[in-house]
């Protein structure tokens, strides 16, 4: 299928015509590093272990691209059903790593049991209760089961442990699923979608653009302790790619013009940074390399929304603040 | 016929609910699955911490050699009552032997024995018992027994993490976590000292999994 029949097709299912470009430029890019990685001859057995990572990484892309299409062709409501599942498989990798207590068992059940409660509030567009539902009812909730099993010896540890992961698998990546019910009934069709897309793309590409720019430039260590990879000249060198890319999208996807666009491109560079050094820094504490292994190429779920958990809700909040 | 029928329901059973299950609330990553021979006959041995544990190994063969792999275990749990006997001897074809038996005059690993001559695929927990969750006990010699009266049948030591914590020894309801099987490679189970390279290979595969630890 070439460009525009690509384009063409997913503007006759209702994508805006910049929506459907902007995800055709993505496909684009994902045959061009399938071709590239397949075409490179590795020179040595560490050439040839690269290179089937980087295929494994490249594979696990187009999954999660296609998945996405997919959805967001199905609609809001598939739409938030697909977050809804990201959540709860990151909230069980998130208690797979941490140590639970035996005792708290069926308080894990009602954590699990947040993640379609949550999501009720996403797919029916009830602003107020989906701000308070994890930061204030679950944090009641939790604590008040925690203490009815009964065991104090951990008890602050179980609890504070318990509505971190919420907060991180559950109440933030919710934000970005919201998106698409953020611009009021009447808005040009494909709005909402337009916000989800940017704030993916944006993401990922800061990711993608970090993590490069400190393999070519990187010299001077940012957080030696917790990531030793990060630098930088990487940390900028995305930040200004990362900038680039938004003021260029924004207008293109978004209610966002250029200037607010390069403006929030690097709010989001620095929020995904930190995402990025505060889930390593987890992962550190817990003595674990990856969150797991459901990606190959990537590690776990949680590797891959790392920085998302903390550009979703900036994101969601300046655009909502500013624009709707 | 009415063999069909069981096989049937044991297809079934694994394909609706088992695969569902192990794929949705488990998540279950598999480590080195191309260690799994596709025939037996084969001795699986694997720590023990949940019912799921036989579950999980069954599903790691395809559907249709369902019926060519058996759990080997204790005749005085599964068959205490009617409805235990019929899911774990009809609908899983577990293998029931007498614990601590040799009396009598029959021997207690016949049916064992006799599934490997058929050329079948035995899973054996040499632990025993389920124990507490997410600890190794110390493995009985019942596994020794069996692999020293067929040498030819190789081992295969397999560590399972996470089932313990999914569904332990004393409770009901499963709460969803991450599971791992790590393959190991086949070992002989002639010679000295099988007992104790057999723990340690179980205790190799389990160092390829971190683990939380479990309070």
């Amino acid at each position: 299928m070439s460009g525009q029949t690509m384009i063409d097709f997913l503007a006759g299912r209702g994508v805006p015509v910049p929506l459907a470009a902007t995800i055709a430029v993505i496909l684009a890019g994902l045959v061009f590093a399938s071709v590239f990685v397949r075409l490179r001859r590795p020179a040595d057995e560490a050439g040839a272990a690269k290179r089937r990572e980087l295929k494994a990484r490249i594979r696990s892309w187009w999954v999660m691209v296609t998945i996405l299409v997919a959805a967001l062709l199905v609609g809001r409501t598939a739409m938030v059903v697909l977050f809804a599942f990201v959540s709860y498989l990151a909230l069980k990798e998130y208690l797979t790593i941490i140590p639970t207590r035996r005792a708290d068992r069926v308080v894990l059940l009602i954590a699990y049991l947040a993640v379609p409660i949550q999501y009720y509030w996403v797919g029916t567009a009830w602003y107020g209760m989906f701000v308070i539902f994890v930061p204030v009812y679950m944090f009641l909730i939790l604590p008040g089961a925690l203490v009815l099993r009964g065991e104090t010896s951990g008890f602050l540890k179980a609890a504070g442990t318990l509505h971190w992961g919420l907060m991180i698998a559950v109440f933030a990546l919710s934000h970005a699923a919201y998106l698409l019910a953020v611009p009021p009934p009447g808005s040009h069709e494909g709005t909402g979608a337009g916000l989800l897309v940017f704030l993916i793309v944006v993401t990922e590409f800061n990711d993608v653009a970090q993590f490069m720019c400190g393999r070519k430039f990187g010299r001077r260590k940012i957080t030696p302790k917790v990531s030793p990879n990060k630098t930088v000249e990487g940390f900028l060198g995305g930040l200004v790619a990362t900038v680039l890319l938004s003021a260029v999208l924004a207008p293109q996807l978004t209610p966002i013009t250029m200037p607010a666009g390069a403006a929030i491109g690097a709010l989001l560079a620095v929020a995904g940074f930190f995402g990025d050094i505060v889930m390593s820094a987890m992962k550190r504490d817990l003595g674990i390399k990856d969150t797991g292994t459901m990606l190959p190429g990537h590690g776990g779920i949680l590797d891959r929304i790392d920085s998302l958990v903390f550009t979703a809700p900036l994101f969601f909040h300046t655009v909502r603040y500013f624009y709707f | 016929m009415r063999l069909h029928l069981r096989s049937l329901l044991r297809l079934l059973f694994f394909a609706l609910v088992v695969r569902p299950f192990l794929l949705i609330a488990i998540g279950l990553a598999v480590r080195h699955p191309e260690r799994l021979p596709k025939n037996g006959p084969l001795i699986i041995a694997a720590n023990h911490n949940s019912h799921l544990d036989t579950l999980a190994l069954m599903a790691l063969f395809p559907l249709r050699r369902l019926r060519r792999v058996h759990a080997v275990a204790a005749a005085d749990y599964f068959l205490q009552n009617r409805f235990l006997k019929w899911f774990a001897v009809d609908l899983l074809g577990i293998i029931p032997v007498e614990r601590g038996s040799g009396k009598g005059g029959k021997d207690p690993l016949a049916g064992a024995l006799e599934a490997l001559d058929r050329g079948e695929i035995l899973i054996i927990f040499p632990e025993g018992s389920r124990g507490e969750p997410e600890l190794r006990q110390a493995f009985k010699r019942g596994i020794g027994y069996i692999a020293r009266r067929r040498p030819d049948v190789p081992v295969l030591p397999v560590f399972l993490r996470g089932f313990g914590r999914v569904l332990p020894k004393g409770d009901h309801l499963p709460v969803p976590f991450f599971c791992d099987i790590v393959v190991g490679a086949p070992m002989q189970g002639v010679g000295e000292g099988f007992m104790q390279r057999l723990e340690k290979a179980v205790d190799d595969l389990a160092a390829e999994t971190p683990s939380p630890e479990w309070v």
